[in-house]
């Protein structure tokens, strides 16, 4: 747009629809781009230390509180690590109940993220709350779904937000399978429109854009691995949990109060999510899940990002598919939780998150208080390869007004459903132009 | 501005998990309509759409950890008519002001390999700390029908009906089993304000005072009855700093059990 030696900084203080805060930077010196960062300004909440001197048995409700969207995804990695280190392992339906939890909070994640965080990108609003007016039904349909995916963790756990049934070698109390059997209905509503939801998000109009990504998520022989499983990649890499630190690496740098993984054999950034698990799992999904990708009109794998959405909207299906079927082999966990014994351990695990791998690691003293902790979530794991999109993304959209650049970097970034919240334990897009001042946004949400 | 003379909302966070304002997306039945009745005018994570002040109400979720914050707040309060804080961390500090008992450089180098990146304060602290609140929300999270009916009474001009009595209460009410007497589990149930539902102790666990201390709490008291069922110090000493720890009747009833104990 402007010839100029000068270096332009481009600034948003804050990202919209996106969970928790931050912004981007973005520095273009000569017309070219000379620099991007993902600004995390989120105040560091030092989880990790804290937990120290914890016992073992508060873990659970204390890492949910990390993350209020995804509170489950954290319990579930948190018990899963202490327990191996206690060596319990948990009967199959303690197993099961934990897959029907987890499904449920997939639910009510990936709702909000398609109908209110992303969907009103494609239709250029602010919100879906101004696309509401237009296309009520559409808005209805997502909150319902939401509400349901709600519900269920809610049967299991007494609440959606921070539920308290999670405990180490299971849980501290089951529902009855009446309880279960009562949402049966609603979840047969939830995955016809989960199928139709496939078929919206399929037909929305997806920029191009295809890098060269390095897709990771845990993978299981016989399942739609969420709880358990290998961490496999797209580069070939199959490694067990325990092996994690060692191939991944976080990295501490100066625009964050996120951590950012790197390979660590060649510092290269990879991609956890939604996409990630269609695309490397996309033979173990469930019939009606596997049918709906096959006629969503994308070839698996997929390697746009904008197609989140749709993997998204596939996972929903198979969400809904598994709590069925979980539902109806149900058997209530007897005993509610596993014994065991108390002693010295250290252990690890990696969990699918809604938006990712989430990997935690526990080292405990024989009275079983936490002596150190380590929590990866999936979007500090996916900010190097936000910031590597970014780099590929803005040279060719330099010579467009600062406005535009902007929302255009930000709907990219919501194809990773960031959650800054977790990071941080936020993200502020900033653009380097000297001369700009910090954008705003008038009444339509436009910068 | 496009207000159409509704009552102008906004919604902000602090360091805080997202779930207290998750809690108003999550009023499924009823989001639609409360934004059909005011003017939204801030909530990043709802909306692109950003209003500058005034507000006739904030809601505000999250402590204060840094000089942001600290300054976002007092910002807040200068543009907004009636302030409302929603959950412990904005209410007490939350989990996070376990930092406020330790020393939080030493904190930052055990998580982060260039410390001096990280700007923080020492202490993490409630909002009416450092402004003026006109009503606080309880919760770790808030309940939703709780937000629910703080709103709705907010915009037609009554006092809002929120239970004054302890979890306690809510649990006799529910006819659950007393799990501290009956199976001599550490409850805070006793002390805590209702509003949860008496939830944990339907789960077959003590109450963890997610919804922090009520008016007239005898912490005290409960440790010494705790002590007398068996509970080990330590594990009183946990309960009491949770997640709504650096409420001050939490705070001094841990201090006072760790002058006893030394």
């Amino acid at each position: 747009m402007i010839a100029t030696n000068e270096t332009r900084t481009i600034r948003l203080e804050s990202m919209t629809r996106v969970e928790g805060e931050g912004g981007l930077r973005i520095e273009v010196r000569d017309g070219h781009l000379r620099d991007v960062k993902v600004d995390v300004f989120e105040a560091p909440r030092f989880f990790e230390a804290f937990l120290r001197g914890r016992s073992m048995r508060e873990v659970p409700d204390l890492t949910a509180r990390i993350c209020g969207i995804c509170p489950a995804a954290h319990q579930m990695s948190s018990v899963q690590a202490i327990e191996t280190a206690l060596g319990i392992t948990p009967s199959p339906e303690i197993r099961d109940l934990r897959r029907l939890l987890y499904c449920g909070e997939w639910i009510e994640s990936h709702a909000l993220h398609i109908y209110f965080l992303q969907a009103p990108d494609f239709f250029a609003m602010e919100s879906a709350l101004t696309l509401a007016r237009e296309q009520p039904h559409l808005v209805k349909q997502g909150l319902e779904l939401k509400k349901i995916g709600n519900e269920i963790v809610t049967v299991v756990g007494g609440r959606s937000v921070h539920p308290v049934s999670v405990c180490v070698g299971g849980f501290w109390k089951v529902p009855h399978r009446h309880e279960l059997l009562e949402l049966r209905p609603r979840v047969e509503w939830a995955l016809q429109t989960s199928l139709e939801t496939v078929k919206f998000v399929s037909g929305l109009k997806l920029p191009d854009f295809a890098p060269d990504y390095e897709w990771v998520a845990l993978s299981h022989p016989r399942e739609y691995a969420i709880n358990e499983g290998s961490i496999v990649s797209s580069a070939g890499l199959d490694i067990s949990v325990k092996e994690f630190e060692q191939v991944f690496l976080e990295e501490h740098v100066a625009h964050s109060t996120a951590l950012h993984s790197v390979r660590a054999d060649r510092g290269s950034s990879y991609f956890v999510g939604p996409l990630a698990r269609v695309n490397l799992n996309y033979s173990h999904l469930p019939p009606f899940a596997r049918q709906a990708a096959d006629e969503c009109g994308i070839a698996w794998p997929c390697s746009n990002p904008y197609a989140g959405i749709v993997a998204r909207a596939i996972e929903l299906v198979m969400a809904c598919e598994e709590i069925l079927r979980l539902i109806d082999t149900y058997r209530a966990p007897e005993p509610a939780a596993m014994e065991y014994s108390i002693h010295a351990g250290d252990g690890c695990a990696a969990t699918e998150a809604p938006r990712g791998l989430l990997y935690h690691r526990y080292r405990m003293n024989d009275q079983g208080i936490v002596q150190s902790a380590r929590i990866v979530p999936p979007t500090c794991q996916n900010y190097r390869r936000i910031e590597d999109d970014l780099r590929v993304l803005l040279p060719g959209i330099l010579d467009r007004t600062d406005a535009e650049i902007v929302d255009t970097c930000e709907k990219l970034v919501r194809n990773y459903d960031p959650c800054i919240s977790c990071s941080t334990h936020a993200v502020k897009i900033q653009i380097d132009r000297s001369e700009v001042p910090d954008l705003s946004r008038n009444a339509d949400g436009h910068i | 501005m496009p207000t159409n003379g509704k009552p102008r909302i906004a919604v902000f966070k602090l360091a805080s998990c997202d779930g207290c304002q998750l809690q108003m997306l999550n009023l499924e039945d009823e989001l639609l309509a409360i934004a059909g009745q005011v003017e939204i005018c801030y909530f990043l994570e709802a909306r692109s759409q950003i209003l500058d002040g005034p507000y006739d109400i904030a809601l505000i979720e999250g402590s204060v950890t840094t000089e942001h914050d600290l300054a976002r707040v007092r910002d807040i309060r200068r543009k907004s008519q009636m302030l409302i804080t929603l959950g412990a961390c904005a209410n007490t500090g939350g989990i996070q002001a376990l930092r406020n008992l330790q020393d939080v450089d030493e904190y930052a180098r055990a998580i982060y390999a260039n410390p001096t990146y990280i700007h923080t304060l020492s202490q993490s602290t409630p909002v009416a700390a450092h402004v003026t609140v006109e009503f606080a929300i309880n919760g770790c999270p808030i309940s939703k029908e709780q937000l629910l009916e703080v709103l709705t009474s907010v915009l037609i001009g009554r006092a809002p009906q929120l239970p004054a009595h302890a979890v306690c209460v809510e649990c006799k009410r529910k006819g659950t089993v007393c799990v501290l007497v009956a199976k001599g589990i550490a409850c805070l149930g006793p002390v805590t304000h209702a509003g949860c539902g008496a939830l944990c102790p339907a789960f077959n666990r003590g109450c963890f005072g997610c919804y922090g201390p009520m008016e007239s709490a005898h912490s005290e008291s409960l440790c010494q009855g705790l002590t007398a069922h068996g509970i080990p110090r330590s594990e009183m000493l946990r309960l009491l700093n949770g997640f709504t720890g650096w409420a001050e009747e939490f705070r001094s009833a841990a201090e006072k059990l760790e002058k006893v104990s030394t």
